[in-house]
């Protein structure tokens, strides 16, 4: 079986300024969801309280609600997790209730007025703890990106290196946008996976440069548009079974995983499919931009001294 | 040119072997388990201790499934958990007749259920992070302004001493936030009283100040002995906690320093947690007191009516003891308490350091009570027990207090270690909590291995329907990778969280990659009219130069995650670090040397299955894409 038959290099370069147009609309669009809507933001990372509790039957929410209006809580979440049965309850911080407690107020609420629940999970974060959490994901983030960028131009060269982190920032920012529009909850998982996903896609644009510099090297005559279509038309199904089978995982996890996975995948989902497209769209036509050719492949050949022209000496 | 040396398959061979031995106790499950450990440091669980647990069993009636002694302890382990409960409670009342002083802790645990010679290979099943087995998880601050705060406070008094033993005149000591003032009416006594201060305090940092008429002398805490202080207070808060925690009977408690102020504190398998809290909360203090031994007031404090300013505690060991309400000495001027022996008689004795303010008031206290009785209380949640009450000789001047007498060498050490860690040397604050029930754990272990299952089954598939042969030695070596990688999680006993699961299969999904290069790459040189035995070098050899860079970048990505990632990103991080590495090995390694042993034999290879090929230019009139 082959799925890809291909005649003739893909002419991708042809419809490059198009491509670049569709990315920075998207990228403009999630940088405005991002600051419109803004994150949402777990517990891990704004602090706060994070209850589960079961239900043998499914739950009744409005229950749960007045339960915790009448033991004095304010500005509660109460949603379902997962399934009808399972409930979250989210609490904010508040510095005049003593933290520490709060679980067991919680459910001794829920006892009185929504009974039959069993506490599955409580997480309690600290405000400091929080704050630190997202300084060091952002932190994690910055070190990744130089990391890369001084690999990428050092085994290649610093037009891909530069093409390669702005094409994957793209990802990642999309990514974001999409969090922030649909206002899915962004936790230290989801962090994990964009990282993730940016290692991911960074490898990627390097499979389709790594050809490009291999092209570069055996077939002269090509212009530099010939040689990049001519690099992504013979990965291209390398890079479609390569995400395919990725992303069949992903799947798995969407759909076995369960609510604590489910963001995770969802995130890496997304990556993926913006990682086939930014490196092979997005990447290629910007080292292009940025003036790539053959010169910089080639070793110049030593000059010896007193050469003429030609390179004879006599 | 498409055969290994020897070496290599052996190389092959042997790590699918050590990769299947370790990864091999994760499959048979966990039995139930008591585990008898000691509660005291003076206490060692040795052969006797296993004997002893033996022995009850025995008598009891209860067959026990083996046994086992190691540095925790020795764990028993049973057929069901209704025989793991009612052996728990022999044991208990075995080896802790008083329940009110627990000598030994007596948990419930699961034991892996692997037979004996895996387990003397070191060979043990994954550790499992508590969002996969349940449990508890704090993350305590240690407040280290408190720390110093209480340090500083306790060097005013020492200033103050140290002036009025020198005789010289000043006008007030105060603590202004992280510093301590001292003020003086002149230039001269100021001058005297840097020098005395400086001899006796090397820890504090002088400055000299004027303020009008006013002389000041300014101190503050060194750098290195704010650390040393921080050190100290973070060392002995873990130390009490160890303590506490051995209490409340638990297996496994993981209990760590993390960063320069913060503790870790893990039980597995504790769903109480507001008696967690409560144990780990707890202030205990020390207090030293007078003995009342006027003749008959014990007998008449015991009828029911004390004598005024009196009441009774209870020795260690069970005597009743009539003690003054008046407190001499309290635990904070206690600097340190270790065990020893008395220098004359050879007797086990514990030395305790005061502080000098408290030096001043032990001479002058013993100097009026020569012959009396002291007692030496360690009061907990408002409940207080006389720890030992010695006579004393003479007048003790000099802050160095020594208690002997009717003691052995690991009382002595239990006594020292409770003066040392009754108490927190800075307050704590529980930062982050995290509690899973164990229906949640196990309900994620099995949504982690069915994700990891089907997609592994997609992957499986198409490979093989899309590469036929070429297919089957890639989803082989992706097995391999996945066998690799459990056992290196095993036998590096990395701790095993559900991110860590969800990154076992994203490292599944991910090393798939390398394969589909090469097999891509071998396509590639056919498709171009290379013979098929060159086809399949010159594909991995092209092939792994990409192979390597994409793995280094991803690789940058894992390194950075484990450096700056804590909680969940950690584990995630460790799982996807060792994947990367395993992927590697796997993917070009062994997926080679299957191809070898299957198609480098034949000398004349005049197809290999890796799929239809299509030429361009050939028959493509079927129009398909």
């Amino acid at each position: 079986m082959e799925f890809f038959r291909i005649h003739k290099d893909i002419p991708f370069m042809r419809h490059a300024l198009t491509f670049n147009v569709i990315s920075l609309v998207t990228f403009v669009l999630a940088v405005v969801f991002l600051f419109t809507k803004g994150l949402h933001l777990s517990v891990e990372f704004t602090g706060g309280t994070l209850i589960e509790t079961h239900y043998e039957q499914t739950a009744d929410l409005e229950k749960v609600r007045n339960a915790l209006g009448k033991a004095g809580f304010s500005d509660y979440a109460v949603q379902n997790f997962g399934s009808s049965q399972d409930v979250m309850i989210r609490l904010p911080l508040k510095s005049e209730q003593n933290s520490n407690q709060i679980g067991e107020a919680v459910m001794k609420a829920l006892e009185a007025d929504a009974p039959g629940s069993e506490l599955r999970r409580v997480e309690f974060v600290g405000p400091q703890v929080g704050k630190e959490l997202a300084e060091n994901g952002a932190m994690a983030l910055l070190l990744v990106i130089i990391g890369i960028v001084i690999y990428l131009a050092f085994r290649f060269e610093w037009r891909f290196s530069v093409s390669a982190i702005i094409a994957n920032l793209h990802d990642v920012v999309i990514i974001l946008g999409f969090f922030a529009f649909f206002q899915w909850e962004f936790s230290l998982s989801v962090l994990a996976a964009i990282l993730a996903v940016l290692g991911y896609s960074v490898n990627e644009s390097v499979v389709v440069f790594d050809r490009v510099r291999e092209t570069f090297k055996s077939k002269r005559g090509l212009s530099t548009p010939e040689v990049l279509d001519h690099a992504i038309t013979s990965t291209i199904s390398r890079t479609i079974i390569t995400h395919g089978c990725t992303q069949m995982m992903v799947l798995s996890m969407l759909v076995f995983g369960g609510e604590t996975l489910h963001y995770f995948a969802m995130a890496l989902t997304i990556g993926i499919c913006f990682g086939i497209y930014s490196s092979v769209l997005v990447a290629s036509p910007l080292v292009m931009w940025l003036g790539v050719s053959r010169e910089q492949f080639i070793k110049p050949k030593k000059v010896i001294e007193g050469a003429n022209e030609d390179g004879a000496v006599v | 040119m498409n055969r290994y040396p020897l070496w290599k398959y052996i190389t092959v061979a042997i790590a699918l072997v050590l990769g299947f031995v370790y990864t091999l106790p994760n499959f048979f499950g966990e039995s139930p388990a008591v585990q008898v450990s000691s509660a005291k440091a003076t206490i060692k669980v040795d052969d006797k201790a296993r004997s002893r647990v033996e022995e009850a069993l025995k008598t009891a009636g209860i067959t026990h499934d083996g046994m086992q002694l190691d540095f925790n302890g020795v764990k028993t382990r049973f057929k069901d958990t209704d025989t793991q409960l009612k052996a728990k409670d022999v044991l208990e009342k075995a080896f802790n007749p008083d329940a009110s002083d627990p000598q030994y802790v007596v948990a419930l645990n699961l034991l892996a259920a692997s037979p004996q010679w895996l387990t003397s290979l070191h060979a043990l099943p994954m550790y499992l992070g508590l969002d996969l087995r349940g449990g508890v998880h704090f993350l305590l601050q240690v407040d280290m302004k408190g720390a110093l705060t209480k340090r500083l406070d306790s060097t005013s008094a020492d200033l103050r001493t140290v002036l009025r033993d020198k005789n010289l005149r000043h006008a007030g000591v105060n603590r202004e936030g992280d510093r301590l003032v001292v003020k003086f009416r002149d230039q001269e006594t100021r001058d005297k009283a840097r020098n005395a201060i400086a001899d006796s305090q090397p820890d504090l940092l002088l400055t000299e100040q004027a303020d009008g008429s006013e002389f000041k002398l300014t101190a503050t805490l060194k750098p290195e002995a704010q650390k040393r202080i921080g050190e100290f207070a973070i060392k002995q808060n873990i130390t009490t906690l160890h303590n506490r925690i051995n209490e409340l009977g638990v297996a496994e408690p993981v209990i760590q320093q993390q960063g320069t102020d913060r503790i870790v504190v893990q039980l597995p398998g504790v769903q109480d947690t507001a008696k967690a809290k409560d144990i780990l909360g707890r202030t205990a203090t020390l207090e030293i007191r007078m003995v009342d031994d006027s003749p008959g007031a014990l007998e008449a404090a015991l009828a029911g009516n004390a004598p005024f300013g009196t009441e009774v505690y209870n020795e260690r060991g069970g005597q009743p003891l009539l003690v003054k309400k008046q407190v001499v000495l309290t635990g904070d001027r206690l600097t340190d308490a270790q065990p020893g022996f008395d220098s004359q008689t050879q007797e086990a004795a514990v030395h305790l350091t005061l502080d000098s303010a408290g030096a001043r008031i032990f001479k002058d206290v013993t100097r009026e009570n020569v012959n009396k009785r002291m007692a030496i209380l360690l009061i907990e949640k408002g409940k207080g027990e006389v720890v030992t009450a010695p006579v004393i000789r003479t007048e003790i001047g000099g802050g160095r207090v020594q208690i002997s007498g009717r003691m052995t060498t690991s009382e002595a050490n239990d006594t020292a270690l409770l003066l040392r860690a009754g108490s927190l040397a800075a307050p704590m604050d529980i930062v982050e909590e995290r509690t899973i029930g164990p229906s949640l754990g196990a309900d994620n272990i099995q949504k982690g291995f069915h994700s990891t299952l089907w997609g592994f089954a997609a992957i499986a598939l198409f490979m093989i329907v899309y590469y036929q042969i070429f297919g089957v030695v890639s989803v082989l070596a992706l097995g391999a990778n996945l066998l690799f990688l459990i056992a290196l999680l095993s036998l590096l006993q990395a701790t095993l969280t559900l991110p860590g699961i969800a990154a076992i299969a994203l490292a599944l999904g991910m090393a798939i990659d390398s394969n589909v290069l090469i097999n891509e790459r071998v396509r590639e040189e056919l498709r171009n009219g290379m013979p098929p035995q060159a086809a399949i070098s010159e594909g991995y050899e092209r092939a792994f130069g990409t192979i390597l860079d994409s793995n280094v970048t991803t690789l940058i990505v894992g390194l950075m995650l484990l450096i700056f990632g804590s909680g969940p990103v950690r584990g995630f991080a460790v799982v996807h670090c060792l994947g990367i590495l395993t992927s590697i090995f796997s993917s070009v390694v062994v997926s080679r040397a299957l191809i070898n042993l299957i198609y480098g034999r034949q000398k004349k290879l005049a197809k290999v299955a890796i799929g239809q090929l299509w030429k361009p230019g050939a028959a493509t009139t079927n129009g398909q894409k």
